[in-house]
């Protein structure tokens, strides 16, 4: 684990899709290559893939929708918005304010800075974040707020949560970062046993709602089998814990912030393919996204498409590739909210269309996929005009060279919209 | 050579220093070296025209020999204790001189939680209640350690430490609610008996997954600790539960971290039927403490004035210099593991005897006390027992809150839908034991 991390962290700065050579290493390492006779020719098959999905970024939001069923931290309004904002526990619209591009680790970066700026009893620890992170997403922080309020802990992710649950016990609002989601599970019982059921267990005496745990999540074109993991599964599983991915840096910023301000134990998985890839205009101050609403993100009327985090800009492409070429019109929802997730949204949505897809990277048999798909045919079991499909990741670790043929891609669903209409 | 030899001779000096100074005065050179005063480790300026090592991960000096260093368990870390088995106190100047009073309430309080548990686990065999665990032969290793504490102070424990909630005054009523999971209950009946938990008295609620509670402890020592309020955290584990990898992050994160915390392990022999000698091959819990940077002492658990002693100074430093500290209370766990053991099974009846009759923390207190007191314990609980008995169980709407802090609607679809199949097959259901 720590030496494969060695290997990611020589080149922090330098990772990114479409860089075949970068770091520290290029110059001496390219003139090798050059002067090797066997390397002058660089044939097709060894550059690598591009991505298997294009990110269009959202039109700058001018007013955002939230609901204050918890305080913001740091919501930075007028006065008059603000009480307004804590007495009334529905959906409103409030102005976004200023707003700034920014990329989804920045994106974090900004939620995290709104936060220790507002909270005084705010921490962020885990592996590397004093420096900033291995991703970044904690840059300019520890000089900012101090080394008390941003520091490392030692490599031990079951210490990091479980320090994390008594922190946040103890009346700190408390941010654990787990440096990639494939390493949670250390922590798998702290989280599952504990902070799931502290409220439970002691008849609400004691809680840890303040604690917030992030995560990189998912695949990157060359993370292989310990740094693309999808684990929600394992996690929905177990009541007591709310689970969100973003798919953006709009939509991360304001959903990490109501996790933050959640007050229940919360993990937020974050794709790290979107890191640098996802850029829009984000709200600088603070704003949050409600938790357990999924977002119709285009209306249709013939096959609903469920997702969440990467794979809703996958299916995007497939929403447009439908249309095209078949002339299908669907519905695509990000989920958002893993667990809790919003029922109601995706049921209405297939009691219309009559038909449902749902795709993700993790593994196929035991995928959350399973759980939508069985209480949709439940709730909606006369309005199905096809049986659900569902195009995930096979049953097989994540690999290393053949992730082009493991991902759930655009043709794979498109292939599975075409079969659910011709049925 | 001979600087090889002086050198090897010197760290012996120090680490015969370390096994020998139980007070905290020691200025030895490897603890000098070891533990800094104030704030954070720095490491050694690079200096490479020195001969000394420059290696980061380490403060040392070079060795040409090669040996082995041999860990030390025929004679390890001595036993601090207070008073003799007898109960008279061996060195006065050790002797906390505690008020008459506050010796009479540990001994008032060391009988009553034994009274509670000879009727709590005699009730489990009666089918009264589903189980129960006893503190048989560590009540010394709660009161003492108690008894050093604020009130404020928070305590993270494992399952067998009743008599620091004892101490710090939870009813004998709230005890039994919890036992009987009726309504009464401040968890709500949510949780096996034993588990018990309290906000008022700042004990968090314990669950059953050993030395989870660990590294939390660390983590709200931290918080404590930027809170600024003279407020320590208390950590209660087994010798047993220390062998979990969760021991380790606890112990680790609270010295790197800094954090003002006490962790207290009983060392009572057994976990279950594992006896120590299958747990660790090292020199017990207190030994790994120097590997962490922990300030470690051994303490002799059925001396509740030693135990007092120990958690008091720890407490102390731990608040002053935000640092952890290791307590290990060697003590014998009289009772079974819980009423689900019978440890004849693994043990010798003549073992348990010895532990019972010779050295008991409640009879090397006794020697300062009358008899009278037993027999109103028993009143007072028998009291509290029978009212506990009768009480109702929460309504099993309780069944379904807390979940998350407010209630979420699949959760509330899976209650309704509950309540209508044992609305339909009441007959089926014991709702009369239930509030409404």
């Amino acid at each position: 684990m720590a030496a494969t991390r060695l290997f990611l962290r020589a080149s922090p700065v330098k990772c990114s899709l479409t860089g075949l050579t970068g770091g520290v290493h290029s110059s001496l390492g390219s003139t090798l290559l050059k002067l090797s006779p066997a390397c002058t020719a660089k044939p097709q098959a060894q550059r690598r893939h591009a991505a298997h999905f294009t990110f269009h970024p959202e039109p700058a939001p001018s007013q955002y929708e939230s609901r204050a069923t918890n305080p913001p931290l740091t919501f930075t309004g007028t006065e008059i918005e603000e009480q307004v904002f804590i007495a009334d526990t529905h959906c409103m619209n409030v102005s976004a304010g200023p707003t700034q591009k920014m990329n989804l680790f920045q994106s974090v970066t900004s939620a995290l800075d709104n936060t220790l700026a507002g909270d005084p009893t705010a921490v962020i620890f885990g592996e590397d974040v004093a420096f900033g992170g291995v991703f970044r997403c904690t840059v300019g922080l520890r000089d900012k707020y101090g080394k008390d309020r941003v520091f490392n802990t030692p490599l031990c992710e079951q210490g990091i949560v479980g320090f994390g649950i008594g922190a946040a016990a103890a009346g700190a609002t408390a941010i654990a970062e787990i440096q990639f989601a494939d390493y949670i599970y250390p922590a798998f019982d702290q989280i599952v046993n504990e902070a799931a059921k502290y409220r439970y267990r002691s008849g609400n005496m004691f809680d840890c709602g303040k604690l917030t745990i992030r995560a990189p999540w998912g695949c990157v074109g060359h993370g292989s089998i310990y740094h693309s993991q999808c684990p929600e599964a394992f996690f929905t599983h177990c009541p007591g814990i709310k689970i969100v991915v973003p798919r953006g840096p709009v939509q991360a910023k304001g959903l990490l912030l109501s996790c933050i301000a959640d007050q229940n134990p919360c993990i937020f998985f974050e794709p790290k393919i979107l890191y640098r890839a996802a850029v829009e205009q984000v709200p600088t101050e603070a704003y949050q996204i409600p938790l357990s609403q999924a977002e119709v993100l285009q209306e249709g009327s013939d096959l609903t498409l469920v997702a969440w985090g990467t794979q809703v800009h996958v299916l995007k492409e497939v929403a447009a590739m439908a249309q095209e070429k078949l002339g299908v019109s669907c519905e695509l929802i990000d989920l958002r909210t893993i667990l809790p997730w919003d029922t109601e949204t995706v049921c209405k949505s297939v009691v219309k269309t009559g038909r449902l897809l749902i795709s993700h990277e993790a593994p196929v048999t035991g995928g959350f996929a399973a759980e939508i798909s069985s209480t949709v045919q439940e709730e909606c079991f006369l309005n199905l005009e096809a049986p659900i499909s569902r195009v995930c990741g096979y049953d097989t670790p994540f690999p290393h060279i053949f992730e082009p043929f493991y991902i759930p891609d655009k043709w794979k669903c498109f292939e599975a919209v075409k079969r659910m209409i011709n049925y | 050579m001979a600087a090889a030899r002086g050198l090897t001779k010197l760290y012996r000096i120090g680490l015969h220093a370390i096994r020998q100074n139980t007070t905290l005065k020691a200025t030895t050179f490897l603890q000098q070296r070891a533990f800094r005063l104030n704030g954070a480790l720095r490491q050694q300026p690079f200096d490479s025209s020195a001969e000394k090592p420059q290696f980061p991960g380490a403060s040392a000096e070079f060795i040409d020999h090669l040996e082995f260093i041999q860990p030390n368990v025929i004679s390890g870390i001595p036993v601090y204790r207070v008073m003799d088995r007898q109960g008279q106190i061996i060195n006065p100047s050790e002797d906390p001189k505690l008020p008459k009073e506050m010796v009479l309430n540990f001994y008032q309080k060391m009988t009553l939680l034994n009274t509670m548990d000879r009727i709590l686990y005699e009730s489990q065999r009666q089918g009264r209640i589903s189980f129960y665990m006893t503190n048989y032969g560590e009540e010394g290793t709660h009161i003492g350690s108690a008894a050093a504490l604020e009130p404020t102070d928070l305590v993270f424990g494992q399952y067998r430490e009743a008599g620091v909630l004892m101490y710090r005054g939870f009813p004998l009523d709230l005890f039994m609610a919890q036992c009987y999971a009726n309504a009464d209950d401040l968890g709500k009946g949510r949780q096996m008996p034993v588990h018990y938990g309290s906000k008022d008295l700042n004990f968090v609620t314990i669950s059953s997954p050993l030395a989870t509670q660990i590294p939390q402890a660390a983590g709200a020592a931290y918080a404590v600790k930027r809170e600024n309020l003279n407020r320590v955290v208390i950590c209660y584990f087994g010798e047993g539960a220390a062998s979990e990898g969760d021991a380790h992050a606890g112990f680790n994160f609270s010295a790197t971290l800094e954090c003002p915390l006490i962790f207290f392990c009983r060392n009572n022999g057994y976990a279950i039927s594992t006896p120590t000698n299958e747990q660790y091959r090292g020199d017990g819990i207190a030994a790994r403490g120097p590997g962490y940077g922990l300030m470690s002492i051994r303490v002799d658990g059925n001396d509740v004035f030693a135990v007092y002693n120990a958690t008091k100074e720890a407490r102390r430093r731990a608040v002053a210099e935000n640092q952890p500290f290791l307590i290990e209370a060697m003590t014998y766990r009289i009772g079974h593991h819980s009423t689900s053991d019978d440890s004849s099974a693994y043990r010798s009846v003549d073992e348990v005897n010895y532990w019972d009759k010779q050295d008991h923390p409640i009879s090397r207190l006794r020697h300062y006390m009358t008899r009278a007191w037993r027999k109103q314990s028993r009143k007072l609980v028998m009291e509290a027992f029978e009212k506990a008995e009768k009480r109702l169980k929460p309504n099993p709407e309780l069944l379904f809150t807390d979940v998350y802090n407010e209630m979420i609607p699949p959760i509330a679809k899976q209650r309704d839908a509950m309540w209508r199949h044992v609305q339909q097959y009441k007959e089926h259901y014991p709702l009369d034991l239930y509030e409404k």
